[in-house]
C-alpha cells in the first residue's frame, strides 16, 4: 500500500504513472493502477435480463454484488472466448466496483509524461473522450483509458444517469 | 484510563432510559398505576441521576434528583398523579434530553431551562405534598429514608426539635450506619432458599438472630457491609421485592423495631392511605418519638432499597453493544463466504468414502449446521422491529391532541415487521410529519366529528409490512380526507399546471409540490407548507415512493413504499431455462399446473388462465426476460399465481426449486435499477440470483402487449384495486 502511495507521489512528481496493462485480442490496453481494485477469473456470472450485450451479468465478490462488463464486445472485437486466460479486472470507479472482463493481464509499467501521445480521434467504437492518451514504449502502443470515465458514461448504461 | 471515554456509553444508557421513562409515563393508567411502572420509571431517573453524578454531570444529576423524588412520592402513593403532573414529567424528560444533548456536544446545559424546570417541580411538590423536594445533589437519598432519619435522630436522645436540620439529620444517619447492624426481613421466601440465603448472609457479618416463618423471615445481622452490597449478593437468589433490609441503629432497639414490624408492613401494602412522611415525622416527634422512628423507618426505608436493587437486575436485562454497521455488513458478508467454502467442501467431502473417512463426514456435518446457525444469528444483527419507530409517536399523539384539542387513539400494527436499521433511522422523520398532518388537517374536531356521524374519538392507524420486495407502511386516519377542489383551487392560486378533469391520484400528489399547504390556519403544529415535498424528496432518496389515497369524509390514507435495502426476503426459487430467480414468498398465492382447458387466449398473443373462477393474465418469465432454453408448453410449465399492488397474475416459469431465506442485497449500489429485478441475492453455491419485482413484471408484460383490449382490462382492474 505504501508503495503505490509513493507511486503515486511520484506520478505528480515526475508526471509518471503506473498502469496496468492488459490485452483485449492483439491489443493492448492500459488503465490506472490505483483504481484497480483486484484481478480474479471469470467465473460464475449472473445474466440480466433486457441489459446491452457488454454486460454480462452480475457476480458475487465477497459478498458484494458487482456488475461484469465485456470490453471485448463493446469494442467490437472478433473474437469473444471465455477460457482460462479470461481474466476480470475489478475496478473502484466513482464510488462503485465494477469487472471488465479482458483476454488477459500482461504487467504493471510506468509511463512518463513525454510517453503519453495524445489520443486521435477514433471512429465510433471507443470515443477519445474515454482515452487518457496512447502509450508507446518502444515498439509497444498502449491505449490508456480513463476507465472512470469510460465506466460512468451514458453509453455503458452501468449508472443510472442522474436527471438533471 | 481516562473516564471520558465511558461518556458515550453513558449518554446512549441514558438515552435509553428516558425512552423508557417517556414509554411508561405514556402507558401509565392514571385511575390505577401500575406500581411495577411506576418503579420502572423511578428507576430510570435514578440510573440516569447516578451516571450523571459519576461524570459530573451535576445540572442533570439535580434535575433527575429532583424529578426522582417526585416520582419515588408518586410511587408510594403519596403524590397523586393527573394527566398534567404526567406532562411536567414529560417535559422534565425532554429536558434531560436536551441537557444530555448539551452534555455530549461537551457544552453546559441552558441554564436558564434548568432554573425553570426546577421551579416548576419545585411548585409542584409544593401544591401537591405540602414540602419542598431537596435539590441538593449531595442529599443522594430519597426523601422518605431522609424524614425516616429525621426521626431516627430524635431516637437516638438527641433534642431536636420540629424543624430538624438535613446536616443533623445526616449525622443521625451516619450513626445509624456505623453501628453496622441491619436487620434483613425476608417476605415470601421458600425454606431451602431461607438456607442459601442465610448461608449468604453469613458469609458477609455474623448473624445475631433469625426467626420467623416463610412468608416473613427476620435475619439480624452484624456486618461491614452497606445494604446495597447485602442486596446485590441476595438478589441472586430473590426477587428484591422480597427483601426488605433496615439498618436499626442499636442491638437494644431491636424489640422496638420488631415490636413496629407488623405495622411496619401494613403501612408497605397500603402507602397510599398514609400522609406524607414529613408531616409523619412533625407529628411524632411532639408525642412519641422512639415509636414514630420505628414505624416509619421499615415502611419507608424498603423502598428505596427495592429501587435500587432493581435497578442493577435492570441493567442486566438491556446490555447491549453498540457496533458500526459496517462492522456489521462486513460480518455478513464474511459469513456468506463462509457458507459457500462450507458447501463447497461439502461437495469434496460427499465424494469421499464415508466408512472410511467417518470421523471428516461428521466433522463436515457438523460445520454445516453451525455455520446455518452463523448465518442466522448474523443476519438477523441489523435488523430492528418497527417498533423502533412506532413507539415515537404514542408521545407525539398524546402530546398534539392536547394541544389540539382532538380526541385521537392510536393504533398501531405490523410492530414485529423487521426493517434494516439504517432505514428505520431515516423513516422517522417523514413518517413524524405525515402523523402530523393527519392529526392537525385529517382527523376534525369532536364536535364536527359527531356532526358528521363518526365517533369523537378519532383514530390513526400506523401500520407496516411486508409487501412483495418492499416494506409498506402506511398512516391512516378517519379524518375528513383531502378536498379536492381546495388544493385544486390552491394549486393553480401557486401557478401549478392543474385542470378540472385532473384524476383524484393526480390531484393528491399536487400536495407534494413544494410550498403547498391548504390548512386554513396555519399553526404550529403543520401547515406552513413545507413538509410534503421534503417528504416526498426524503422517501425517494431513499429508493421509495409515497402514495395518497383519500375519500371525502372518510379519511386518507399514506402508503410509504420502501425497498428492502438488507432485508432478509422469504422467497421461492424458481427455474427458467438454466436460470434461478427468487420470488418474494409473501407474493405468491398457490402454484399450479395449467391444463389446456384453463388456458384462453384473447386478442392474439394474450393469454389469461382460469384458476377457479377467476381469468388470470398468463405472463411467461421467459418471455419478459429473454430466457433461452425455457419450456414453451405452458401445459408442461408451473403457474404461480402471485399478487402485487392489488393486483393478481399468473407466472408461468419451468420449475419451483425450493423455498429460503435470503439476503437482500441491492443492485443499484455498483449497477442501476434493472425493470422487473428489485434486487439480487446469493445463493449457497455462490452464485447471484436475482430476486424479481412481481408488479413490474406485470407492468413490463403490460408494456410489451398493447392491445386495446388489454389495456382496457387492465385499466379496469386498476379502477376495481382503487375502490376496494
Amino acid at each position: 500500500m505504501s508503495d503505490m502511495t509513493q507511486a503515486a507521489e511520484a506520478a505528480i512528481d515526475t508526471q509518471s504513472q503506473e498502469y496496468l496493462v492488459f490485452s483485449l485480442g492483439s491489443e493492448e490496453y492500459a488503465v490506472d493502477i490505483l483504481k484497480v481494485q483486484e484481478i480474479r477469473g471469470y467465473e460464475n456470472v449472473t445474466r440480466i435480463a433486457n441489459a446491452p450485450d457488454f454486460i454480462k451479468g452480475v457476480t458475487n465478490l465477497r459478498g458484494v454484488i458487482v456488475p461484469i462488463v465485456d470490453l471485448r464486445i463493446k469494442f467490437h472485437l472478433d473474437k469473444i472466448e471465455y477460457e482460462g486466460q479470461t481474466v476480470v479486472i475489478v475496478v473502484n470507479v466513482a464510488d462503485r466496483i465494477v469487472g471488465i472482463v479482458v483476454d488477459g493481464v500482461s504487467d504493471v509499467m510506468t509511463l512518463t509524461s513525454d510517453q503519453i501521445k495524445p489520443a486521435p480521434e477514433f471512429g465510433e467504437t471507443l470515443s477519445a473522450d474515454y482515452l487518457s492518451g496512447l502509450g508507446s514504449l518502444e515498439d509497444r502502443m498502449l491505449v490508456i483509458v480513463d476507465i472512470e470515465k469510460l465506466l460512468t458514461s451514458e453509453e455503458m448504461a452501468l449508472v443510472e444517469q442522474q436527471a438533471q | 484510563m481516562d473516564i471520558t471515554e465511558f461518556y458515550e456509553t453513558f449518554f446512549e444508557e441514558a438515552e435509553e432510559l428516558l425512552g423508557d421513562m417517556e414509554r411508561h409515563l405514556l402507558e401509565l393508567d392514571l385511575d390505577e398505576p401500575d406500581p411495577e411502572q411506576l418503579n420502572a420509571i423511578f428507576r430510570a431517573a435514578h440510573s440516569i441521576k447516578g451516571g450523571a453524578g459519576t461524570f459530573g454531570f451535576s445540572v442533570l444529576q439535580e434535575t433527575t434528583h429532583m424529578l426522582e423524588n417526585l416520582l419515588d412520592y408518586a410511587r408510594q402513593g403519596e403524590l397523586i398523579l393527573r394527566t398534567d403532573i404526567v406532562d411536567l414529567f414529560l417535559e422534565t424528560k425532554d429536558m434531560l434530553h436536551d441537557q444530555l444533548d448539551a452534555y455530549r456536544n461537551g457544552a453546559e446545559p441552558d441554564p436558564e431551562a434548568y432554573a425553570r424546570i426546577c421551579q416548576t417541580l419545585k411548585q409542584l411538590a409544593l401544591d401537591e405534598l405540602g414540602h419542598g423536594v431537596g435539590s441538593e445533589p449531595e442529599a443522594d437519598i430519597a426523601p422518605p429514608e431522609r424524614a425516616a432519619d429525621e426521626t431516627e435522630g430524635l431516637t437516638a436522645g438527641n433534642t431536636v426539635g420540629e424543624g430538624a436540620s438535613e446536616d443533623q439529620a445526616h449525622e443521625a444517619q451516619a450513626a445509624e450506619t456505623d453501628t453496622g447492624w441491619l436487620r434483613v426481613v425476608l417476605l415470601n421466601v421458600s425454606d431451602k432458599d431461607r438456607e442459601l440465603l442465610v448461608e449468604e448472609l453469613g458469609n458477609l457479618g455474623a448473624v445475631k438472630e433469625q426467626h420467623g416463618d416463610a412468608a416473613r423471615y427476620e435475619v439480624v445481622l452484624e456486618s461491614a457491609s452497606s445494604r446495597d452490597d447485602i442486596e446485590a449478593v441476595m438478589c441472586f437468589i430473590v426477587e428484591p421485592e422480597q427483601l426488605d433490609i433496615a439498618a436499626i441503629a442499636a442491638p437494644t432497639e431491636t424489640t422496638q423495631a420488631e415490636a413496629a414490624s407488623v405495622p411496619a408492613v401494613s403501612q408497605g401494602d397500603a402507602p397510599a392511605s398514609e400522609a406524607p412522611p414529613a408531616e409523619q415525622a412533625k407529628a411524632p416527634a411532639e408525642k412519641a418519638p422512639a415509636q414514630a422512628a420505628a414505624d416509619d423507618k421499615p415502611a419507608n426505608a424498603a423502598p428505596g432499597n427495592k429501587g435500587g436493587g432493581a435497578k442493577k437486575k435492570a441493567g442486566g436485562e438491556s446490555a447491549t453493544i453498540r457496533v458500526p454497521v459496517e462492522k456489521v455488513d462486513q460480518i455478513i458478508n464474511l459469513v456468506g463466504e463462509l457458507i459457500i467454502t462450507q458447501s463447497m467442501l461439502d461437495q469434496t467431502a460427499s465424494e469421499l468414502d464415508v466408512a472410511s473417512h467417518g470421523p471428516l463426514v461428521n466433522g463436515m456435518n457438523l460445520l454445516q449446521r453451525n455455520a446455518r446457525d452463523l448465518q442466522e444469528s448474523v443476519m438477523s444483527i441489523r435488523m430492528v422491529p418497527m417498533d423502533y419507530v412506532f413507539s415515537r409517536f404514542p408521545r407525539l399523539v398524546r402530546d398534539l391532541t392536547g394541544k389540539l384539542g382532538k380526541d385521537i387513539e392510536l393504533v398501531t400494527e405490523g410492530k414485529s415487521t423487521e426493517l434494516d436499521k439504517s432505514l428505520t433511522e431515516r423513516i422517522i422523520d417523514p413518517l413524524t410529519h405525515l402523523v402530523r398532518n393527519s392529526l392537525d388537517h385529517g382527523i376534525e374536531m369532536p364536535d364536527a366529528r359527531e356532526d358528521a356521524g363518526k365517533p369523537r374519538t378519532g383514530t390513526l392507524t400506523l401500520s407496516a409490512q411486508h409487501q412483495g420486495g418492499n416494506i409498506l407502511i402506511e398512516v391512516k386516519d378517519d379524518g375528513g380526507g383531502l378536498n379536492r377542489d381546495k388544493i385544486l383551487a390552491k394549486a393553480a392560486h401557486n401557478g401549478l399546471a392543474v385542470s378540472d378533469s385532473m384524476s383524484d391520484d393526480e390531484v393528491w400528489q399536487l400536495i407534494f409540490a413544494a410550498g403547498f399547504s391548504t390548512a386554513d390556519q396555519v399553526s404550529d403544529v403543520s401547515g406552513r407548507g413545507v413538509g410534503m415535498d421534503v417528504v416526498k424528496r426524503n422517501i425517494q432518496a431513499m429508493g421509495g415512493h409515497v402514495e395518497i389515497q383519500s375519500w371525502p369524509g372518510k379519511g386518507t390514507t399514506t402508503r410509504v413504499v420502501l425497498p428492502l435495502t438488507l432485508a432478509i426476503l422469504d422467497g421461492m426459487s424458481i427455474k427458467s431455462g438454466s436460470e434461478i430467480f427468487i420470488l418474494p414468498l409473501s407474493a405468491v398465492l398457490e402454484s399450479l399446473q395449467p391444463s389446456n382447458d384453463d388456458i384462453y387466449s384473447m386478442a392474439g398473443n394474450d393469454k389469461l388462465l382460469k384458476v377457479r373462477d377467476e381469468y388470470l393474465p398468463l405472463i411467461a418469465l421467459h418471455d419478459i426476460l429473454n430466457i433461452d432454453g425455457s419450456e414453451q408448453d405452458p401445459t408442461q410449465s408451473i403457474a404461480v399465481i402471485l399478487q402485487a399492488e392489488g393486483r393478481r397474475y399468473a407466472l408461468l416459469v419451468d420449475d419451483l426449486v425450493g423455498q429460503q431465506q435470503v439476503v437482500v442485497k441491492n443492485l443499484e449500489t455498483n449497477y442501476r435499477k434493472v425493470p422487473a429485478i428489485s434486487a439480487a441475492t446469493i445463493l449457497g453455491d455462490g452464485s447471484v440470483a436475482l430476486i424479481l419485482d412481481v408488479a413490474d413484471v406485470n407492468r413490463l408484460h403490460r408494456q410489451r402487449a398493447n392491445a386495446p383490449r388489454h389495456a382496457e382490462l387492465t385499466a379496469s382492474r386498476q379502477e376495481d384495486v382503487v375502490h376496494e
